[in-house]
């Protein structure tokens, strides 16, 4: 399965050109759950609530490996997906079993990309496994140049290297911090309230 | 949609290039007698190199700071610090990475240019531009935002929005919090709209709950948060007022402001970080004759938009310090990930309460209100608007408001009402477990975004199955909306750069979390 050219195949049908629609946008009825582009995991919905209502989109979750990542996204982007709405990480080490489809084997660290089309109102989501030995992906920002400082918030909390990207800096917090804060084995720091005859620091 | 990374590295630096003769490579430039000053390694290792040996402050000579190659051009510097030894390479054989990093990215490039390490002129690039930084304490930067600019003259050619003065963990702090006590953490981040904040972290949690609200919570969520739209933008037209040298309208729109406040006090108890809105509806049914008070704010609030329109609208200052300033396209803010008013005035008609919509935005009737030509003057109008067809919302919310609970029946989220504990150990028990352990949230993730003042408001939730969120993460509107400054501020004058920057809206709060 290379990437590029299997990647455009979300779904023909909504492949629009990314025209801005002159018209405000009329909602959503629920997609329906749609695989992956091929070679990725497709889920739908892994949101736990049984019952939803109505109005509430289907949410599409699309998990491309490491390699797939810029070519799926590329993919997207041909198909209407204007927008990156959202970039960030997420530290697994204490909740590594959780549930991921079939083919998708856990990693400690996600890397979880929101895509939008304006033209048909749709969302979805990528989940990118990435190993704490090897945690470096693709940038985006040549797609997307508007992740330049969601992938550095990324990087700052998480550690998680964007090749490609023009200044991956930190952003948030010092530039001569140590360690990255969100990573679930960083400790959180307590001040210890002073008593009388308190024991000392935890 | 047009690339936005289309412009060539020359543009980026306009103005410096071609105006000096193309500078020798640095090598040449070095070579000589170590005692050439041309070798510029610091502005203070030149300048003492330009007085030598002067009585008055002589004991360091200047080959102690140089080490010498074997054809007696210098190849570095060295000194000892207080930290140690400390070597300093001369600038021609400076890494390109670390000159990219200097020059590209301390001053970002507008569009995303990312430039050629090779066209990077090392002697001479900033000669003919200065460097100015605009905060993080300045007035005009609505909180602690750093800009620091490149300017040529006057003209502004590349901007760097500076970040992380307020940055206070607040998403690590939201994973050692329960869903409970969340939205006291959240609330705090747009301090400007805090109900939006409450209202998404809620949308989420209960996304993964699976729980569906009583009709009236809902209501009376749209009421709350339009209002708060409405306070917001009032509060921005009185700040980009002052930005401009409006002091009235300073004083006008918070005058307004504060109508929706004590609106906000007396249904939540307090006018910032209500805490108000939680998952599983409301914190309290809103108060008596609140139909009256909305409809009051109604009455004075859309009349005095007409006057702002009055003193703002057609006043030539105004016009010539906004119409044609900051202009963005749309296809450079769908690039950008800009949403909002931003997004909005560009043209594109997309707010998600019409696009995707949440609680029962679908069964109200109002209009997007979008600009032509994405200058800070169309910004003013698309908020100016916003107000009003926040009001026709609001109207319309009072009429529809229907009867019922404000907070879902589910023992699980929902803590027994006061009265109760009075009389049933049962519900003083379940009223402790509540609020000390929480409920437990299906494992799950889950994003929710709604329509705050700013852009799409996210919130990105992640649940392990406890009763504290495993991972929360804001997609704030003002976080991504400063990327569009370099833009904005490109080829424009200083002096517009204070009011490019108000018509961004940005919240440091939310901006840094």
């Amino acid at each position: 399965m290379t990437g590029a050219a299997e990647a455009t195949s979300v779904d023909p049908a909504t492949s629009v050109d990314p025209v801005i629609p002159v018209t405000p946008v009329i909602p959503v009825t629920p997609v329906a759950p749609v695989e992956g582009p091929a070679g990725t995991a497709g889920l739908s919905d892994s949101g736990g609530g049984s019952s939803r209502s109505p109005g509430r989109p289907v949410q599409e979750i699309v998990f491309p490996t490491r390699e797939q990542y810029l070519s799926v996204v590329q993919g997207y982007r041909d198909d209407g997906f204007e927008m990156c709405i959202d970039l960030c990480g997420v530290d697994y080490l204490t909740h590594f079993n959780r549930h991921l489809p079939d083919g998708v084997p856990p990693e400690r660290f996600e890397v979880v990309v929101n895509l939008l089309s304006l033209s048909t109102a749709r969302r979805v989501r990528l989940r990118v496994q990435l190993p704490e030995s090897h945690l470096e992906v693709a940038s985006i920002f040549d797609v997307y140049p508007g992740v330049e400082a969601m992938e550095r918030e990324a990087f700052d909390m998480f550690g998680i290297i964007f090749a490609g990207h023009p200044d991956l800096t930190r952003i948030l917090m010092p530039e001569d911090w140590e360690g990255h804060p969100l990573r679930k084995d960083y400790g959180v720091g307590r001040v210890p309230v002073q008593f009388k005859g308190a024991p000392g620091p935890r | 949609m047009t690339d936005p990374t289309s412009n060539t590295p020359e543009d980026g630096v306009d103005g410096t290039d071609g105006t000096d003769a193309p500078a020798l490579p640095a090598t040449e430039r070095g070579a000589g007698t170590p005692n050439d000053t041309t070798f510029r390694a610091s502005a203070h290792e030149a300048e003492s190199s330009g007085h030598p040996d002067t009585p008055q402050s002589p004991p360091i000579s200047r080959d102690q700071y140089l080490k010498v190659g074997p054809d007696g051009e210098p190849i570095g510097l060295s000194a000892e610090t207080f930290e140690g030894h400390q070597e300093l390479t001369r600038r021609s054989t400076t890494d390109p990475g670390e000159l990219r990093r200097e020059v590209g990215a301390v001053l970002r490039l507008p569009e995303g240019v990312v430039i050629d390490p090779a066209n990077i002129d090392v002697e001479q690039s900033d000669d003919n531009t200065m460097i100015i930084n605009m905060g993080p304490q300045h007035p005009s930067t609505h909180g602690v935002l750093r800009l620091m600019f490149e300017l040529d003259g006057e003209t502004v050619l590349r901007t760097k929005p500076v970040i992380g003065y307020l940055h206070t963990g607040m998403e690590k702090t939201a994973e050692e919090l329960t869903y409970v006590q969340g939205s006291t953490n959240v609330t705090r981040m747009d301090y400007l709209s805090p109900l939006h904040n409450e209202l998404v972290l809620s949308l989420a949690v209960e996304a993964l709950l699976g729980i569906e609200l009583p009709a009236r919570a809902d209501w009376i969520r749209m009421l709350m948060t339009e209002l708060n739209r409405v306070s917001s933008h009032l509060m921005w037209m009185a700040t980009n007022g002052m930005d401009l040298g409006s002091t009235s309208m300073m004083i006008y729109g918070f005058r307004e402001r504060e109508m929706v406040l004590a609106f906000f006090e007396k249904t939540t108890g307090l006018r910032m970080n209500h805490n108000f809105i939680r998952p599983g509806g409301t914190a309290a049914d809103l108060p008596d004759g609140w139909e009256d008070d909305v409809t009051i704010i109604c009455d004075t609030v859309l009349p005095r938009t007409d006057e702002y329109d009055e003193l703002l609208t057609g006043q030539p200052l105004f016009r010539q310090r906004t119409e044609s300033i900051g202009r963005l396209s749309a296809e450079e803010a769908l690039a950008l990930s800009l949403t909002g008013p931003i997004l909005r005035s560009t043209g594109v008609p997309w707010d998600l309460r019409r696009s995707m919509p949440y609680l029962h935005y679908d069964q109200v009737d109002f209009d997007v209100i979008v600009g032509t030509y994405g200058d800070n003057f169309d910004r003013y109008s698309v908020r100016l608007n916003e107000i009003r067809e926040s009001i026709r919302i609001i109207r319309q919310i009072v009429e529809k408001m229907p009867a019922g609970d404000y907070r879902v029946q589910d023992k699980k989220v929902t803590p027994p009402p006061r009265a109760r504990i009075d009389e049933s150990m049962e519900a003083l028990i379940h009223h402790f477990k509540v609020f000390t352990e929480g409920f437990k949230v299906p494992e799950g993730e889950v994003y929710v975004a709604i329509e705050s003042p700013r852009g799409e408001l996210g919130c990105y939730l992640v649940s392990d199955g406890s009763s504290k969120p495993y991972r929360m993460h804001i997609r704030g509107p003002s976080f991504v909306n400063l990327q569009a400054l370099p833009v904005m501020m490109r080829g424009g004058l200083l002096a517009d750069a204070v009011s490019v920057c108000s018509s961004v809206d940005p919240v440091m709060g939310e901006v840094d979390r």
